[in-house]
């Protein structure tokens, strides 16, 4: 319980400091919206094309926008030694992880929520009828992507090179992440959209794993 | 320095022993023939690489909770033996997959996973490169290592549930499939034979690591020394 309040403050001081410049929030979007536009020169954006190969540029553009705005969530503690002072609130490790994972989760779901319909309308997919399913897909997914995310934004602020190591570290861990979330929702762009149970279960499983690593190590995360 | 060449000697004679089996001993497949005969190493590799990660695992875990340095220098040293037994794997699976099934590369759950494997644990060393600190780079790179770890089943089953070519286990697999009795004694030999490689290399590794140590101690204690008599401290040129 202690844990959960002291999540929720370092998530709203979080969001705090992201709705007064909103920098990391908007650079995201665009990056991905100009990942989708070059998509569309590397095939022939016809609909039956889109479903097909729609699915995985929507998480590619995705996992690489989370890739890269993940990095500041730790990054910008370390410019005026800010990961310092939160580390001597009497408060444990994980809460600050917690609170990370869940101002990430909440940036990431904030740009898919731009970037879907765009690309829905860019590429001719239609999404009536499959909303719900297709918002818990992406939920499942991005829960993943954010937990593996800050634990790897956190070992990456130590280490040089820091931009370029995150997505080296985090892109092959969400392998099975890409291969679920991508068949989940290449089922449900389908003509006769159906959703595999599997698949959900499997992310759902992909998100439990890692969440209970980082619960175990992010006292080894944050520690001096 | 006597038990080590002793052990050294013995290993090569297993592996040469090993080699003249699959070679030579071991009978002839009914489809794949000749071309058969390099599963003998590839299954040695495999098997060599998933020990070496295991141990790196265990070592992971060890530092976490003691943080005593040997555990430092033994996931180090079990991850770049098993990143080359696991390149190993990959190149003798090329080799083989191209006559056998006709490609040389296919993106089925065992080859996919090996590959995954391959890039995050050269992550790891990558990752260990970029952190000075040693306690620091010991601690992080551990739990990167645990979730590298963690993700290799996972991989496996995604690409398991999505699409696979490789062969299934032909060992303890069911009535049906099977290996000629005297192949899999050929392959057993073999797969000891890999793991010998790997230990003896590993524990070599270990050793130069555990010399590495020793030398940056010694070298702080110099430095601290004259930087107490007053003299010069070394420059950074001599480092390495």
């Amino acid at each position: 319980m202690r844990t959960a309040r002291a999540a929720a403050i370092v998530l709203a001081k979080e969001l705090r400091l992201e709705f007064r410049t909103r920098e990391l929030l908007n650079a995201t979007i665009v990056f991905a919206l100009v990942v989708v536009v070059l998509f569309s020169f590397s095939f022939e954006p016809t609909s039956a094309e889109s479903r097909r190969l729609g699915p995985g540029l929507l998480w590619v553009a995705f996992l690489f926008s989370g890739s890269l705005m993940l990095h500041p969530s730790l990054g910008r503690e370390q410019v005026n030694q800010t990961l310092d002072a939160l580390r001597m609130a009497p408060i444990s490790s994980f809460a600050i992880v917690l609170g990370k994972t869940l101002a990430n989760f909440l940036f990431l779901c904030a740009a898919e929520a731009v970037l879907v319909p765009v690309f829905a309308v860019l590429y001719n997919v239609s999404l009536v009828g499959v909303w719900g399913r297709l918002t818990l897909v992406i939920v499942l997914g991005t829960v993943g992507l954010s937990v593996t995310g800050t634990v790897f934004s956190a070992i990456a602020a130590h280490a040089r090179m820091r931009e370029l190591l995150l997505p080296l570290l985090l892109l092959p861990i969400l392998t099975p992440l890409l291969i679920a979330a991508v068949e989940a929702t290449g089922s449900l762009f389908a003509v006769q959209a159906t959703l595999e149970r599997t698949w959900l279960a499997f992310l759902a499983g992909f998100d439990i794993v890692f969440l209970t690593a980082s619960w175990l190590l992010s006292d080894f995360l944050l520690e001096e | 320095m006597k038990a080590r060449i002793l052990i050294t000697m013995l290993t090569a004679a297993v592996v040469f022993f090993a080699g003249y089996a699959a070679l030579f001993i071991a009978p002839d497949e009914r489809t794949m023939h000749e071309i058969q005969r390099i599963f003998y190493f590839h299954l040695g590799c495999w098997t060599a690489m998933f020990t070496a990660l295991t141990i790196a695992f265990v070592a992971n875990i060890g530092w976490l909770v003691e943080h005593k340095p040997h555990w430092d220098w033994l996931s180090v040293s079990s991850v770049e033996v098993g990143v080359v037994c696991c390149t190993g794997g990959l190149i003798t699976g090329i080799l083989w997959g191209k006559p056998a099934w006709g490609i040389w590369w296919t993106w089925d759950a065992r080859l996919t996973t090996c590959f995954v494997l391959w890039l995050l644990y050269i992550s790891y060393l990558i990752l260990r490169g970029l952190i000075e600190e040693p306690g620091r780079r010991a601690t992080l790179s551990s739990v990167f290592g645990i979730f590298a770890f963690l993700d290799a089943p996972l991989v496996y089953v995604s690409n398991r549930l999505w699409r696979t070519q490789h062969p299934a286990p032909v060992l303890f697999g069911g009535p049906n499939s099977g290996l000629d009795p005297i192949m899999v004694k050929v392959l057993m030999i073999s797969m000891a034979a890999m793991v010998a490689v790997m230990v003896i290399v590993l524990a070599e590794r270990y050793r130069l690591e555990r010399l590495r140590h020793e030398v940056d101690e010694l070298r702080m204690v110099c430095q601290a020394r004259a930087a107490l008599s007053g003299d010069p401290a070394p420059s950074p040129a001599s480092r390495n």
